[in-house]
Formats: C-alpha cells, structure tokens, sequence
C-alpha cells in the first residue's frame, strides 16, 4: 500500500487520536503508561517510514510525502504537508525521543498522569506538524499550540513552588514575540496573496514580495526574533534556565533547540534570504559570545539542573554559529548539530532525571562518591557526557568539527572562532566537572544516607538507544549528511544581488496569483551566480 | 401560503414576543413554590423557534418591511442566528441557576427572569434588522431595560443592587447620546434612515454636522459594547450581576450594537471612512490596552472577564478600519467567535460558582480541574480561545481581523493589537494556571460544593465549545456568510456605492 501521501497527516495527528484515547480511559494502575508508550512507539514507527523512502539526491527545495489541500478558500490558507531532508530527520528525532520520553517519567510522575500524558501527547502533535507544515498559517498555528502544554507540563508538574511563575514566564516570553511574527506573516499575506511557503519562496528570490525594504527588514526581524527567542539564542534565553529547572525530565528533552532552529532555516532564510545574509555577521558574533557565556556560568552552577540548562544555552549557540556562516560546512554541520543535541542532551537529561528519582536532589554539593554505588549509572553518564563534549567517533564531534570548520571559511574575524573553540574546552570541563564532583569523591550529605539501586530495566532500555545512536551519528554520519547535504548546498547560496531585481514598488499581480512554481525555481536557478559557495 | 412583509420580516421577533407574554401571564397562574422550570422550558422552546424562523428567511432575499425601516438580509439573519444561538445557551446554563436561589427560602420571580431574556432579545434583534435610526433606538432601548433588570436580579444583595444602579445611570446616559447624535444626522442630512443619509451625504462628501452626529453615536453605541472610555461600568455591573446574566450581557447586547454600528458607519457614513476610520483607531487601541492592563490586576474572576471583554471590544473594533467588504466580514466573524467563548467561560462560571459565588477569586480556582476534570477542560479551552491559540475560534477571528488590518494599512494597529494580546495571555494563562495547579490548604474552593452539572447545562456547554472548535478548524462556512452579510450592507438599495476610500500601502 502507498501510504506517501498521507503518511505525514497520519504521524502528525496519530498522537492526536492517542490523547483523545487516554483522555477516555480510566486513570488506573500503569493503564496511562502503557497507553502512552505504545501510541508514541507507533508514532515512531510512522516516522520510520520516511527515512526509507525518502529519495535521496531530488533537488533542493523540493518536498516530499507532500499533502496539498485547500482548507480555507478566503483567506487562502492551504492543508499542505511536506518535508525535505531537514524535516524528516527532525519528525524521525521527535518520534524517536517521545517513546523514551515515555519512560522516563514512568515512575516520576505517579500523581495525575492522565492530564500529564495527554498533554505529552498534545506537544508532539504540536513539534510534528511544526516540521511537517509548509503552510505559514499551519506552521504558526503549530508554532503557537506547541506553547501550551508545554506552559501547562510545567507548571502543573514542576519541581519547586515556583512552577507556575515558570511556566507562564515561559508562555510570555514566548507569546509576545509570536505575536510580531503573526504581524509579519500577515503582512507577507497582503503583499503576496498566499501563505504558501514555497509560492512566497519563488517570490523572495524573485525579489517580488515588496520594494519596501525597511518594511521587509521589519519583517525578517519579526521572523528571525520569535524563532530566536524559542530557540533560545543569547541573549533572548531569559525562559531557559527557569523552564528547565522546573519542567519534567520528559518536558525538558524537547524543550529547547529543535523547533525553533527548524524554523530559521526553514522560513528566515527561505523567506528572507538577503537580510539573512545581512544580519549572519551579528548573529555570527552573537552564538560565539553565547558559547562562552554559557560554558562560564555553567561552571559557577552547583545545581545540576542548571548546569545542564546553561550547557544547553552553550550548545545552541554552536548551532547558532554555524548556520549563520552560510558556509555548506557551516550549515551541514549545524543542522547535524541540531539532531546531535536533541540526542546527546536528551540523553543528559534522562540520566539527571534518574538521579533526581534517586536522590530528590539536583545539589551537586549533596552528592559525590556515587561510581561505587551505581556502576551502570556512571557509565552512561561518562559516555553521554563525552557525547556531549564531542569526543571523537561520537557524534557531536561531527557537527562540531562542521562548524568550526565552515566558521574558519566563512570570511568572519578568525577571532570568533577561535572564541567558539574555547568553548569545547570550557564544555570539557564543566562535565568533567560534574562528573567528578557526582560521582568520584568522598560521599556527600545524601548519597551517604541512601543507597538506591542500579539502573533497572526500564531505564536500560530508554538508555542504550541513546548510546546506540551516539556511535551511529558518529562512524556512520554520511548516512544523515547525505541526505541533509542538499539543504546545506541550497542554503548556502548566496541570493541573487537585488539591482537585477524588478524594481517596483508594486507587485505585478499576474506574478502574484499565477506564478508557476516550478519554471519560476529554474528561472532562479539560471540567474543565481552558481559560483562563489564561500 | 403566502406572507406579507411585514409578518415575514419580524416573524423571530413575534415568536419571542409571544413566549415573553405567555411566560408572564403563566408566572402568576403557577403556585407559588412551584418550579418554574416549564417556564424556561418554553422560552428555550421559542428561541429555537425564533431561529428556526430567521433560517427560514434566508430564501427569500433581501425583503424591506414596514416601510423600509426594517430590512431582512443576511447581514440581519446571521446576528438573528447568533443571538439566538447565545439565548438558547444561556437559558439552557439558568435553567437549574434558581434553584440555588430557593435553597436561599425565596420564591417566585424566575418566570420574570425567563421572560425578561425573552424580551432583551427581541430588542436586540430588532437592532439588527433596523436600517432607520429611530427603529434601532427603539430595539435599543428594548433590550438595555430589560438587562438593566437583569443586572439586578441576586436580589437582596448588595452587589446586585450597585450594579443595576450604576448599569441603569450609565446606560441612560448613553442612550441619550445616541439619541443626540440621532437628532444632529436628522439636521445634517434631513432623514434617519440610513439609506438616506448615506445618499445625502454622497460618495465623499462631509459635512462638520454628520461627522459630530457619527461621534454622538459612536459614544453611545460604544458604551453598550464597553469600548474604552465608555467602560467604566463594566466590571462593577459584571461582578455584581449573576453569572448567567454576564454571559447573556457580554455577548448578545454587544453583538447586536456591534450590528448596528457597522451598518451605521459604513452602510450610512461610508463616504466619511476615511476620517472616522481614525476616531475607531484610537478607541480600538485604548480598549486593548486599557482592558488588559486593566485586567492584569484583577483577583475576581468575572471582573478579569470583564477587563478581558474590554479588551475583546478593542480587538473588534480594529477590523473597522479595514476595507469595508473585508471590514465587515472579519467583524461578524469576531464577534460570533467572541460569542461561542464568552458564552461558554460564563456558563462554566455559573457551573463552578453557583448562585452563591462561593468561588470567586482566582485563587478560589485553584485545583477546580483536578475536582471537576471536565469543566475544568472545558474551562482551559475557553480560556485558550480567549487567548488565540490556534485552532480555536478566538485565534482565527484574531487572526482575520488583523488581517483585515494590515490589508487596510493599518500594520501599527495590529502591531499595538497582538502586543496586547500578548500582555493579555498572561491573566488568562494565571487563571488556566491555578486551575491546574495543585490544591492548597489556604485555598479557598475547600468549602465550595460544586453542584452536578445539569443535563440541559451541558448540552449547552457542549454546544458553546463545539462552536468555539468548529470556528478554529472549519469557518469556511461562516467566512461565507459573513461575506454574503458584509454584501447586504454594502448594497443599500437605493445608495450610492460605498466607494473605497483608502488607498491600498
């Protein structure tokens, strides 16, 4: 059976129907686990659809599993699925990560687990269509939803009494910039009169969406900001620390990074490929900075939460730099990056919340001279650790070699990044650092007073994928790179110069309704300077 | 069979005025500590009838009656359906709301209550249909004393009293404005009928006169829908008025004045949209604003609500400085959204807090959704509404009313207008917060029995929330219609066409 037309709506809106299900469902015994680990490991075996047909080397731009219907005649918004390399990798990392998710809060949360679980599963609807939707009102609308549950999981099942500040500092900090972006992607609507992205793409390139290029500033800024802020990239990180702290294990591992990096690269640079350009070399100095100011205080924290969360804040900003060189490098390896640190920080945030289960604290001071007691523990904590710090052969070296690679080329200060790189030292010791203090040492205050099992076999299973992947995404990256390659080849290009552009201050309206996507791709093509590639 | 005009043009408005009569002539046959719930039965009975009958209108076109003071069109049917729609869901909400009023040793006056919904709504469909000014000051009048008793009906409490009071003094006040502003149209232009003014005014024309007669009305009609800064009734009036009563007040009277001032603006003074456009930015930022700021502070549920429906006033207004068709549409469009959720929030309201308001402030909400799961869904997803997260009715009427913004030009108002909502998904998101939060041992709810949620009540929370979803997902239907409205009152037979005025940026 040919599921590749509606294969996307399924694995988006499967978890829809499973949170329904829950919801109706007697809250009763392990019934909401069980409920929730068996529709999030099908999910995650929709998702496995994509990767094994997906056809590698179709030209860049050019979606597939598409879905492409009307859904509102007036204002035009269009049903329209889709993904590219980019996409489908990111929809294969959420499916991966919901599962383990699932099992992670298997004991953590014993009280209300019906609300938890059904507003788990709402937040991975939200997450899947954001990487499936190429629609800009779909995409916002997804953008939008992923906030609450996420709000609503942290603020219901936060650690401290400080929940509900952060979950709705979360939700504000959030909303407010969206709500530009809202702004901006109707003002893109009356200047091009659709919401489709590719349209608005061949329109962009074409330079047609409008003369008014301070309001096409404006415009890029409300994008690039809103997608900054979710990300978040220093210094818009006000909501991390606070969220992380406070939200579940399962809450924290798709809290950060994905969905908003998606999104620059996705509608930022598709959409405004110029002022993209033109901003790269703030946003450039700007992740080289977060690097360093991460790693800086997350060596001052003593909580391991925190430390975690600026250590997140750190390894976005290696993202960060890295797409913004528009080198292929610099772009494979930060795409790359993206999926390295939804697994390497999930997998860090899994085993905190392990230990947190153990011990019901984050206080490194409280701890030390855990190796003895908890052998297995130590040992994946060591190997996620050196995941993270991109040890050679894992797969965050990978991506962090990419990128420091495609920053040397990008033409920038070498100064910058000689500045990213002291951050993979900083990394180094930080976790080392936390290692150390964990788990080797003399005993601390509450290791001494309790003596918990080993890891059970639960968590051995949400454990070992991680580890699996660590040596796949390591040895084998072609594997991914192949695929995302076209992506990073696109988005490198650098936009036609707009003096060949039609200079109008009104667009012609026959452009605006019958443009043909496909002839007006390849027109581009021919007129983009095929050359410099950095 | 064949109907006259003039029977066919106010058959919704007949049939309610029937039932009001006969459930105030039923009231004193019934022994005095009967129920008087066969009494709600009938005017549930004849809302439905009365919708019934503006569906039925739908075929036969626009149709002018009683001397072209009333015109059926479906501009007119649509607000008809909607208001019907917010009656039928809150009698349905009441139907049980006195029987905590019993409890408290007193009897009687529910018949009144029924028949008094009855006739508010009648005046307000009669708003809506009015294309003469003295017509629509009749309806007017009709449905702001029948609320202005409502207001006041937790009788022997204090609370009650002040805000009928205060809804009364006010509202009088208004109305005289808009009678004002009436006479000044009928010297400026030498008729009350809109068509007429519009001819006389012409496709551009202005005279100082017309302008200062539109502010009259824009005053008067802006203090029936609390647009900022003819608001200040509002909180009192909601805090003190019984719940049922604010869901009815904060959408019905709105809606139908919502009506009646976009036909006035842009069927009869469309050739000013130019000039006046800029007096409803100004009230349509200061509602927003005021309204959320406003809200923000607030520790009393309905008084938030009150401050939210402010602010919901403001973000409707945003779609008058639109182009006209677009204008129109998104503003029907809104005020049905803002209807399906305010409804459904008040009726929750009713649901939780009782005829007692036993819960009250937020922090009397804490935990309510782990007591009664369902309401307190249902309560979140009106709260979500009201914020505009997507897929809710409250996004999409947002989401196409400042469309029809920045179409008009107006980028900086839907700038001024998502900021605040912005601002405003903060007092929601406390109250959606606490609800979910955990219950705590100074709360206040400990003592709060919640009644079982009646069978008719939550058959119409079930239909508020259905429309509210079904607005998110699928309003094409309703974007159809209220294009086919945004027509009716844009081709006033016999007027000059609405010209466009502004120049697309």
């Amino acid at each position: 059976m040919n599921f590749d037309h509606s294969i996307l709506s399924l694995i988006v809106f499967f978890p829809l129907a499973g949170a329904v299900v829950l919801a109706l469902l007697p809250d009763k015994g392990k019934t909401m686990q069980w409920g929730a680990l068996g529709v999030t490991l099908i999910t995650f075996l929709l998702t496995l659809h994509l990767p094994t047909h997906y056809i590698t080397g179709s030209p860049a731009g050019s979606f597939q599993f598409t879905q492409d219907y009307a859904w509102i005649s007036a204002p035009a918004i269009r049903y329209h699925l889709g993904v590219d390399a980019l996409g489908m990798w990111l929809i294969v990392l959420t499916g991966f990560l919901a599962p383990l998710g699932v099992l992670a809060s298997w004991n953590a949360i014993s009280e209300r687990k019906k609300t938890f679980y059904v507003l788990f599963l709402l937040q991975q609807v939200a997450m899947l269509g954001i990487f499936a939707a190429l629609d800009l009102f779909l995409f916002y609308a997804f953008f939008e939803l992923s906030l609450v549950p996420m709000t609503l999981l942290i603020a219901t099942f936060g650690r401290t009494s400080e929940r509900r500040k952060a979950g709705i500092k979360y939700f504000v900090y959030n909303f407010l910039p969206s709500a530009l972006l809202l702004v901006g992607i109707l003002w893109l609507y009356t200047k091009t009169g659709t919401f489709d992205l590719l349209r608005i793409e061949a329109l962009a390139r074409a330079h047609a969406i409008s003369g008014n290029s301070a309001a096409l500033w404006l415009c890029s800024l409300a994008f690039l900001v809103a997608f900054a802020v979710k990300v978040p990239i220093f210094p818009l990180h006000g909501w991390l620390k606070d969220s992380i702290s406070e939200a579940p294990t399962a809450a924290v591992m798709v809290l950060a990074g994905k969905t908003g990096f998606y999104a620059i690269l996705r509608f930022s640079f598709g959409i405004f490929p110029e002022q993209s350009h033109r901003i790269a070399p703030l946003m450039v100095a700007l992740g080289a900075i977060g690097i360093v100011y991460g790693a800086l205080i997350a060596i001052t924290r003593k909580d391991m939460k925190e430390l975690a969360a600026y250590s997140t804040l750190s390894h976005l900003a290696f993202i960060t730099l890295g797409i913004f060189t528009f080198t292929i490098s610099g772009i494979d390896g930060g795409i790359y990056q993206i999926l390295n640190h939804g697994i390497s920080g999930g997998a860090l945030f899994l085993l905190l919340g392990f230990l947190y289960e153990r011990y019901k604290t984050y206080d490194m001071r409280d701890l030390g001279g855990l190796a003895a007691q908890l052998p297995w523990m130590v040992t994946l904590y060591v190997i996620t650790t050196l995941s993270l710090v991109g040890l050679p052969m894992l797969n965050s070296f990978v991506g962090e070699f990419l990128i420091l690679s495609g920053s040397m080329q990008s033409g920038y200060h070498v100064a910058w990044t000689v500045l990213a790189t002291t951050g993979v030292i900083l990394s180094a010791g930080y976790m080392l650092l936390m290692i150390q203090r964990v788990f080797y040492g003399t005993l601390g205050v509450t290791s001494s007073e309790i003596s918990p099992r080993d890891l059970y076999v639960r968590e051995h299973v949400a454990l070992w994928p991680f580890v699996a992947l660590f040596l796949v995404m390591g040895l084998a990256s072609p594997l991914f790179l192949k695929t995302l390659d076209a992506n990073g080849v696109a988005l490198a290009t650098k936009p036609a110069p707009s003096a060949t552009a039609v200079d109008s201050s009104f667009v012609d309206p026959n452009l605006k309704q019958d443009i043909d996507l496909k002839t007006g791709k390849a027109k581009v093509r021919v007129n983009a300077p095929e050359g410099r590639l950095y | 069979m064949q109907i006259d005009n003039n029977t066919l043009a106010l058959l919704p408005e007949g049939i309610m005025t029937a039932a009001g009569v006969l459930v105030m002539l039923s009231e004193p046959m019934l022994p005095v500590h009967a129920s008087r719930k066969p009494l709600g039965w009938l005017a549930i009975a004849a809302t439905v009838l009365a919708g019934a009958a503006s569906w039925y209108q739908r075929g036969f076109g626009t149709v002018l009656a009683f001397s072209g003071t009333i015109q059926v069109d479906a501009y007119s049917i649509f607000f008809h359906i909607l208001i019907a729609g917010i009656v039928l869901v809150t009698l349905l909400g009441s139907l049980d709301y006195f029987d905590g009023w019993a409890q408290e040793g007193n009897s009687g006056h529910a018949g009144e209550y029924f028949a008094l919904v009855l006739f508010g709504s009648v005046g307000m469909m009669l708003m809506t249909n009015s294309v003469e000014l003295l017509m629509v000051f009749v309806g007017l009048e009709i449905s702001s004393i029948s609320t202005y008793i409502l207001a006041g009906f937790r009788k022997g409490k204090a609370a009650g009293a002040e805000s009928a009071i205060k809804y009364f003094l006010l509202g009088s006040f208004a109305t005289a404005f808009f009678l004002y502003g009436i006479a000044l149209a009928f010297g400026a232009t030498g008729s009350t009928s809109i068509a007429e003014i519009s001819k006389a005014l012409g496709a551009s024309g202005y005279s100082s006169l017309a302008f200062l007669a539109l502010g009259m009305i824009v005053i008067g009609l802006g203090f029936k829908v609390s647009a900022a800064p003819f608001h200040v009734w509002t909180p009192d009036v909601y805090q003190g008025s019984p719940s049922p009563v604010v869901g009815l007040m904060s959408t019905a009277p709105k809606a139908a004045a919502f009506a009646v001032l976009l036909r006035i603006t842009f069927a009869g003074f469309g050739g000013m949209h130019a000039r006046w456009s800029v007096l409803v930015w100004v009230l349509a930022a200061l509602s927003m604003t005021i309204g959320n700021l406003g809200a923000l502070k607030q520790k009393n549920v309905k008084r938030m609500l009150a401050y939210s429906s402010i602010a919901h006033a403001g973000y409707l207004l945003a779609a008058f400085t639109a182009f006209p068709q677009a204008g129109i549409s998104a503003a029907c469009f809104y005020t049905a959204a803002y209807a399906a959720m305010n409804v459904g929030a008040f009726a929750v309201v009713t649901q939780i807090s009782g005829y007692a308001e036993h819960t009250r402030t937020i922090e009397d909400y804490t935990g309510v959704a782990l007591r009664r799961p369902v309401l307190g869904a249902l309560f979140a997803f009106f709260l979500a509404s009201m914020i505009g997260i997507p897929f809710t009715g409250g996004f999409f009427a947002k989401f196409y009313v400042f469309s029809a913004a920045v179409d008009g030009g107006h980028t900086g108002l839907a700038v001024v207008g998502l900021l605040n909502s912005g601002v405003a998904c903060f007092y929601y998101l406390r109250l959606l917060v606490a609800m979910y939060g955990k219950h705590v041992e100074t709360g206040g709810n400990e003592r709060a029995k919640f009644a079982k949620v009646s069978f008719p009540a939550a058959v119409g929370l079930g239909a508020s929330a259905l429309a509210t979803l079904a607005l998110g997902i699928l309003p094409g239907q309703v974007l159809d219609r209220t294009n086919a409205g945004a027509k009716a009152v844009l081709t006033v037979p016999g007027a000059a066409a609405v010209p466009v005025v502004a120049e697309k940026q």
